[in-house]
């Protein structure tokens, strides 16, 4: 049990490893995609399209699969593999019932196709397993433009865009009425996910980008109804979870995502239990 | 209950001011099906139009046309002079109570502030002093429902009285110039509706804000209303109530037998519900 914990939780070389270059790189995107999810989650949960971004994160990891044998740019498979489906899902409009089954075969589907393509690609297993469960060597291999320009553009849209894009998702049939375009909304914010997924896919993996898109808006949601707080948390969260599990992920040398998804689950639990002593 | 003050003498002084909300021709028709035709309708300020028909009638198109998100087949419309554009100020819009989500990250005063500006592009007032004045609209209109007391408060937490008045002040905080309801009353219990039709009441009083209000039941508004327009699968009334709300007119419509009895201050339609409708339309 001990050796276990020791396995888990241990910070032999951290220090030296802090200042390695791909490790600071690392940081700098799991910093960048902290603010871009965080930035999102709430929308996300207000949407109720976490098995969107759930589907999303598949096709990120399809579109990845497929780089890695076409032998081109795996960022770039996986922002185009996740905007495509992004696109898809959006487009499928807002019934909620209907869109679960859609996704869900488009899901099942790209799964496939992604297992598959990694069966056709014979170079490094580390490189297939990253696209499922992240990896710190998957992250330093993301071309920092990509990431740059990704988060340029979801910032850049959530500047303009915020206050439709939140009347639209908490409010649809009013804002539709004030003459918020909302379907254009649908088809846009998703294309917003889509971008950020494939961010996140490199660092906490295909399985689990949930944990960043979906975990730090649903705690916000716990402590604070007012828009611009639940966002600052869910940012402050996102942060905390993704910089917290890099740097817990180095000593032991085992993936980000697991340390991630435990870090945010915790605040998750720690939000849960604010608001229930809130509520009283 | 409410006092009555609905005088004919209103009406005719209205008139000889300026309309504003103008249906002129109006027809509407999905394929076969027509909706209605040669549909004319002026509403003066400070007039109470309810809206009555059974489901697919066309009630929720008439207002889908009013706010400028579909298109007449024929004739057209005018608000405060002009063609409804989407993203109008001149219109508050105040739809059924619905339930909300638990996570819904709205408090009861975002709610009144998307109703200011949430159709807005950019961040919104960055100065203080920009804040400051957004900050008073919104707190007044809450005021102006009595909603001071649960302002901060989650918008999923509270009853559905609340979030109707919440729904009132989130329509009035731009000032329009004409108020469309929705079934703003449904699913709500008595006092609740009593309250929330005393509240768009006092804003027609004060501010001479005409009202087009679509409802199935026209009992909880019957005192205010000045006009009925009754919709009954491409057939259609105009009048006073006392001149549509008759059992010759709605079998007329109907092409049924319908009997309209009055019951003290309440009107009861009997047989209207009976008759089997037609396909629902497009949005009902």
């Amino acid at each position: 049990m001990n050796d276990i914990f020791d396995r888990l939780v241990s910070f032999d070389g951290t220090g030296e490893l802090l200042t390695l270059p791909f490790v600071q790189r690392a940081l700098i995107a799991a910093a960048v995609l902290g603010l871009v999810a965080g930035l999102l989650a709430p929308l996300v949960v207000a949407r109720g399209m976490a098995f969107a971004v759930h589907g999303t994160s598949e096709l990120a990891f399809t579109g990845g699969a497929a780089a890695l044998v076409l032998g081109i740019e795996v960022g770039l498979g996986a922002v185009l593999g996740s905007v495509l489906a992004a696109l898809v899902f959006g487009l499928l409009g807002l019934r909620q019932r209907e869109r679960d089954s859609v996704i869900g075969v488009v899901l099942a589907f790209g799964l496939g196709l992604g297992v598959l393509l990694l069966a056709l690609y014979d170079g490094r297993a580390s490189n297939k397993f990253g696209l499922l469960t992240g990896s710190i060597v998957s992250v330093d291999s993301t071309n920092l433009w990509v990431l740059a320009a990704c988060a340029t553009v979801v910032v850049g849209t959530l500047v303009v865009w915020y206050r439709p894009l939140l009347f639209a998702s908490t409010d649809p049939g009013v804002a539709a009425a004030r003459g918020v375009p909302v379907r254009l909304l649908s088809p846009l914010f998703a294309v917003l996910i889509g971008l950020t997924t494939a961010l996140a896919v490199p660092a906490v993996g295909a399985v689990l980008v949930l944990a960043v898109m979906i975990t730090p808006g649903a705690a916000a949601a716990r402590v604070s109804a007012s828009p611009l707080a639940g966002t600052v948390i869910a940012v402050v969260v996102a942060e905390v979870a993704l910089l917290g599990g890099t740097v817990l992920s180095l000593g032991p040398g085992l993936p980000i995502s697991g340390y991630v998804a435990a870090i945010v689950f915790l605040c998750y639990l720690v939000c849960r239990l604010i608001g229930r002593v809130r509520a009283g | 209950m409410m006092t009555v003050v609905r005088s004919p003498q209103a009406a005719t002084d209205a008139a000889s001011t300026h309309s504003v909300v103008s249906v002129r021709g109006a027809r509407m028709a999905f394929g076969e099906r027509v909706l209605w035709d040669a549909l004319d309708l002026e509403i003066v300020p400070g007039e109470f139009i309810a809206v009555l028909g059974p489901n697919g009638s066309g009630k929720t198109t008439l207002l889908q046309v009013l706010l400028g998100l579909r298109h007449l087949t024929a004739g057209e419309v005018l608000v405060d002079g002009r063609p409804p554009g989407r993203g109008s100020d001149r219109i508050g819009y105040i739809p059924q109570q619905s339930t909300l989500e638990a996570d819904l990250p709205l408090r009861a005063r975002d709610l009144v502030g998307l109703g200011l500006d949430g159709h807005r592009l950019g961040l919104g007032p960055l100065g203080p002093g920009a804040r400051r004045v957004r900050r008073r609209r919104i707190d007044a209109a809450m005021a102006e429902v009595g909603a001071t007391g649960y302002a901060d408060a989650p918008l999923a937490r509270l009853s559905g009285g609340e979030q109707q008045r919440l729904r009132v002040a989130q329509a009035l905080v731009g000032e329009p110039s004409v108020l469309l309801c929705d079934e703003p009353l449904l699913s709500l219990d008595l006092a609740s509706q009593r309250t929330v039709a005393m509240l768009i009441e006092i804003r027609r009083r004060t501010a001479g804000t005409p009202v087009v209000f679509v409802t199935h039941e026209i009992n909880p508004v019957l005192p205010l209303v000045d006009r009925v327009l009754y919709l009954v699968d491409g057939q259609f009334r105009i009048g006073p109530v006392e001149e549509v709300m008759t059992t010759e007119v709605l079998s007329e419509l109907y092409g049924t037998r319908v009997d309209v009895l009055r019951v003290r201050d309440r009107l009861v339609v009997v047989g209207a519900e009976e008759v089997p409708h037609h396909v629902h339309g497009p949005d009902e």
